[in-house]
């Protein structure tokens, strides 16, 4: 892979916003203009203090059409000043004051909101909500104030800045961007940073240019990189062309270079298929690892397992309610105290289910099968009783919200991959516990040769007891990774059970690693289905291709042998 | 052992059938059924409409009752099972003897009790919004149809505040309220001159968590240059991770705004608001809305569920409404049969709590104001358009060619639900 590729990536700018909640507003601000005016050193303050305030007064203008105009109107020409006064509406923090109609950046805390005014950016007295009233923003608002925020940040001294600027500045292609961006070009001394700039006045040259040599030149720009934007500019280019009369020979070119931006972006689809399949087969493989015990070692037809998923998820819940008065919200302790916290209740849970219904019912699979059934729903109706019928919120720690994007349109987002490291990290876990513990080899024995075992003075009850209680653990622990991407709800469960059992099944009873791969495998086959077939066909698909395999081959992936197998 | 095992599941069934039991009491009341799955994948929806018809009859009987008497609301659960949902009907209605039923929230629970209703000849009053092409004669549908929801929303998104989009992506589960409403939009949509190409239609099972390729799909289908929005139809639990995957993947709501139908208050309560500011939802009630009858009506839910953090939503608004143009009419009416007090109904206003009149139309839909609000980061909705007036809600799509040429209408002298002319 080329080093450029690295260096366009970027965190999401919801993630950015995030972080942003933890640092004071007001000093973010303050820093904000102290900043700028350091960035525009040779750039003279655009407007008069009277003219900016009278322009930001403007902002407040019945009409979004008069708006977007006063918007631009104030970033054309650079003024430092301007820029946290844009952020802050973008950000719903402009309010027009009562009492002298002037406007000012307004933040709250507990229910006194501090004004800072826009001029001075120094703090300007404080007042109730009742005593302000918001600039109200909609879609079409934001989208130009988040144009105007990427012109103005351009000239920002951070790198990170600049590059998400140059992003925002390609995908929106509005050429009254241009002169700020050609100032920028002039100014910039970083290659890719400079690169990408190129790249993206090349966007506008394109339809923008002349004469046919300026048109090529643009093509050869874009030609040579790969990302969604610039099949949409080819394409459009191409479409249009022949209506406004652009030389055959600019076509052709165009037409080439589309075809080749086209053919590489294909092979990153893949890539993205691939990367869906393998964190699918990672949430199929923590929702399943645990049944693969209770069912695939134990051989019990376990239909509670997917609760006790939920009782992880609802442990995670619980836990950060715990914490939330000691730990900010996005702080990642809560999901790390949950992880054994999950394990410890569903576990326990799962060996006085053991004890009171399934030690009876051992070698009685349509008996196992209702009863574990029954208590499903028990458990089920429990949790709706204490925590209520509707969703609870369970927030991810900043970690795990954002993505990693790739400027070609690939997106990797981070609780998918903590997701799929996690899966692999309980996957090891387990099979150490079940290799090298005196517990694990104990356990073995007991599935393979109960009486034996008991000959040799193992007590098979008790280690009965404690392999569902590890199954049911361990399904609790994959409850606290999946309460970050399902609804934490009573029917959690219900969702995965199906799935954890076709998992179980075709990679195997009673093979660990029959489980890791029919997990994975079947995650990839979905994926690479679901864009032909859609998601419904995909998921019967699956199962009909299932249902063939087993015919085919009845133990699933990886058949235990021997005499143990019948026993 | 077994006997451990029978003690466990008579608990069960026990815990699900105490609301039942404690329903048969004295004889001289006007009673209630309500018919709210309690248990399974819709009482999370539904479990909130049961606590609001108890809230306004406890509310009645407070104020003296009805006629006279005191109302009693029998409570059923039919457990987010359709078949089960005709079997609570006919109970209700022949062993309970219930004046009204209010209930039902999938469009395949409304399908399956109709049966019954019209056979028993009873009243059901329906409170969700729905994809409309049905009027019959034993049911008041309170909630919106496709006219007073589906196209304003997108006349919305195709307006220049709304962001002018081009192309449209359809996402919705796979059950009938999504796909008619589609159609009729799809259609709409053809009209409006953007063509098939500049559609995406995708489906998904209930409680689909998985959104990764979809939500990629879309973000390469807005890619192509014109702007892109999408009108969501995903019904329940598959929201909450639609939403997550979207705001992990970056989609911002400037560049493609996601307008819902099936999401309110209380399904974003699961959520994280913050990255999903401006992503949109069109209903006929927020809980922002300033008016004195709906600062009453929150204070109201909130002294009765006891928890200050609970949300109000559309669907309450339309049972609120449904249950007092019922009080109206009965008191109008003198009685509770189901005849008179059908004649009754037409006509019938009550105010919106979001302002202005709700009337009851001969179609047996109302009308009612339509809002499309966007999402804010506490988790309430923030009104950005709203139509002038009311708008009255059709039962039969103008925009479905083979429907366009009905009617709905149960006065003299078409007296039916889907005719091309008047029975009389």
């Amino acid at each position: 892979m080329r080093n450029d590729m690295f260096s366009v990536l970027r965190r999401s700018p919801f993630s950015i916003m995030q972080m942003r909640r933890f640092t004071a507003r007001i000093c973010g601000v303050v820093a904000c203009l102290m900043m700028l005016s350091v960035v525009f050193p040779n750039v003279a303050q655009a407007f008069s203090d009277e003219e900016l305030r009278n322009i930001a007064e403007q902002l407040n203008d019945k009409s979004s059409t008069k708006q977007v105009a006063i918007i631009e109107e104030m970033a054309a020409d650079g003024d430092p000043r301007v820029a946290p006064i844009l952020k802050a509406m973008l950000e719903g923090d402009l309010y027009v004051r009562d009492s002298d109609e002037h406007v000012v950046i307004a933040t709250k805390k507990g229910k006194v909101y501090t004004h800072i005014d826009i001029i001075s950016g120094e703090e300007a007295g404080e007042s109730s909500s009742k005593e302000l009233d918001k600039i109200k923003v909609n879609n079409r608002l934001r989208g130009a104030l988040r144009d105007a925020l990427a012109t103005l940040n351009l000239f920002s001294p951070d790198h990170a800045v600049r590059t998400a600027a140059v992003e925002q500045i390609m995908d929106a292609r509005n050429p009254a961007m241009l002169p700020l961006l050609l100032r920028a070009i002039e100014r910039e001394d970083d290659e890719t940073l400079l690169a990408r700039m190129n790249l993206a006045r090349a966007t506008m040259a394109l339809a923008a240019g002349e004469n046919a040599e300026e048109r090529l030149a643009a093509i050869d720009v874009l030609a040579s990189e790969t990302t969604p934007q610039i099949r949409a500019v080819l394409s459009q280019f191409v479409a249009s062309a022949e209506a406004e009369g652009i030389e055959p020979e600019v076509v052709t070119a165009a037409q080439d270079a589309l075809d080749d931006v086209e053919g590489r972006l294909s092979n990153w689809q893949t890539l993205g298929d691939v990367y869906r399949g393998i964190s699918l087969g990672s949430v199929l493989l923590l929702a399943a690892v645990g049944l693969a015990i209770t069912f695939g070692v134990m051989g019990v037809i376990n239909m509670a397992h997917g609760e006790m998923i939920m009782i992880g998820a609802y442990t995670t819940f619980v836990v950060q309610q715990i914490l939330s008065s000691v730990l900010p919200s996005g702080s990642p302790w809560s999901l790390i105290i949950a992880v054994p916290a999950a394990f410890l209740v569903a576990g326990m849970i799962g060996v006085v289910i053991e004890r009171c219904v399934i030690r009876f019912l051992y070698g009685r699979p349509l008996e196992t099968l209702l009863a574990t059934w029954g208590v499903s729903l028990v458990l089920q109706q429990a949790t709706r009783t204490i925590f209520g019928a509707t969703n609870q919120q369970v927030t991810a720690p900043d970690f795990m919200s954002g993505a990693i994007e790739f400027s070609t349109g690939l997106v990797l987002t981070y609780n998918r991959l903590w997701i799929i490291l996690f899966s692999l990290i309980v996957v090891a876990g387990i099979a150490c516990v079940l290799r090298y513990t005196a517990f694990g080899l104990q356990m073995r024995a007991v599935t393979q040769n109960r009486r034996m075992a008991g000959s040799v003075g193992i007590r098979t009850g008790y280690v009965d007891a404690l392999t569902f209680g590890l199954g049911s653990g361990i399904a609790g622990i994959a409850g606290v990774a999946l309460s970050q991407i399902s609804n934490v709800s009573p029917n959690l469960g219900q969702t995965y059970i199906i799935d954890s059992f076709m998992v179980v099944v075709f990679g195997g009873v009673g093979n660990l690693w029959g489980t890791v791969l029919g997990a994975f495998s079947l995650g990839i086959v979905n994926k690479f289905l679901e864009p032909f077939a859609g998601a419904v066909l995909a998921k019967i698909f699956v199962l009909i291709a299932l249902i063939l395999f087993i015919q085919k081959r009845p133990k699933g992936l990886f058949a235990l042998k021997g005499r143990a197998v019948e026993a | 052992m077994n006997k451990k095992l029978q003690a466990l599941m008579g608990a069960g069934a026990l815990a699900l059938s105490v609301m039942t039991m404690s329903a048969a009491q004295a004889a001289d009341t006007i009673k209630v059924g309500v018919l709210h799955s309690l248990s399974g994948t819709m009482a999370i929806s539904e479990t909130t409409l049961k606590d609001t018809v108890l809230m306004l009859v406890d509310d009645l009987n407070k104020n003296g009752g009805l006629l006279g008497k005191q109302v009693e609301a029998v409570v059923v659960d039919p457990a987010s099972d359709w078949p089960l949902f005709a079997e609570k009907a006919r109970e209700l209605i022949e062993k309970d003897k219930v004046d009204v039923v209010f209930g039902c929230w999938t469009s395949v629970s409304r399908k399956s009790v109709l049966p019954v209703f019209e056979e028993l000849n009873s009243m059901l009053f329906y409170p969700v919004q729905y994809e409309g092409e049905e009027s019959s004669r034993n049911v008041f549908y309170t909630g919106a149809a496709p006219n007073q929801q589906a196209i304003p929303a997108v006349d919305y998104l195709m307006s220049e505040d709304g962001g002018s989009a081009e192309r449209i992506v359809l996402l919705g589960t796979d059950y009938v309220y999504p796909r008619t409403t589609n159609k009729i939009l799809r259609s709409y949509l053809n009209g409006k001159g953007i063509s098939d190409e500049d559609i995406m239609e995708n489906y998904t099972p209930f409680g689909h968590s998985d959104w990764q390729s979809i939500v990629a799909d879309v973000k390469a289908f807005a890619s192509a240059g014109k702007k892109t929005a999408v009108v969501s139809t995903i019904n329940g639990d598959a929201n909450v991770p639609f939403y997550k995957e979207l705001a992990n993947q970056g989609i911002k709501a400037e560049d493609i705004p996601v307008v819902a139908f099936s999401v309110g208050e209380e399904e974003l309560a699961g959520i994280d608001t913050k990255p999903l500011v401006g992503h949109l939802a069109a209903w006929n009630y927020f809980q922002s809305v300033e008016s004195d009858a709906n600062t009453a009506f929150i204070e109201k839910w909130h002294a009765f569920i006891g928890d200050d953090a609970r949300v109000t939503n559309d669907p309450m608004e339309a049972t609120y409404i449904g249950f007092n143009m019922w009080k109206q009419a009965v008191e109008q009416a003198g009685t509770t049969d189901v005849d008179a007090v059908r004649q009754a109904m037409y006509g019938q206003e009550v105010a919106n709590l979001t302002g202005g009149m709700a009337v009851m139309n001969t179609n047996h839909h109302l009308s009612k104001p339509v809002l499309i609000g966007e999402v804010q980061d506490d988790g309430q909705f923030d009104t950005v358009w709203e139509t002038e007036g009311t708008v009255v809600g059709d039962a039969w799509s103008d925009f479905l060619p083979e429907s366009a040429k009905l009617t709905a209408d149960w006065t003299y002298p078409w007296v039916c639900g889907n005719c091309e002319k008047p029975m009389y």
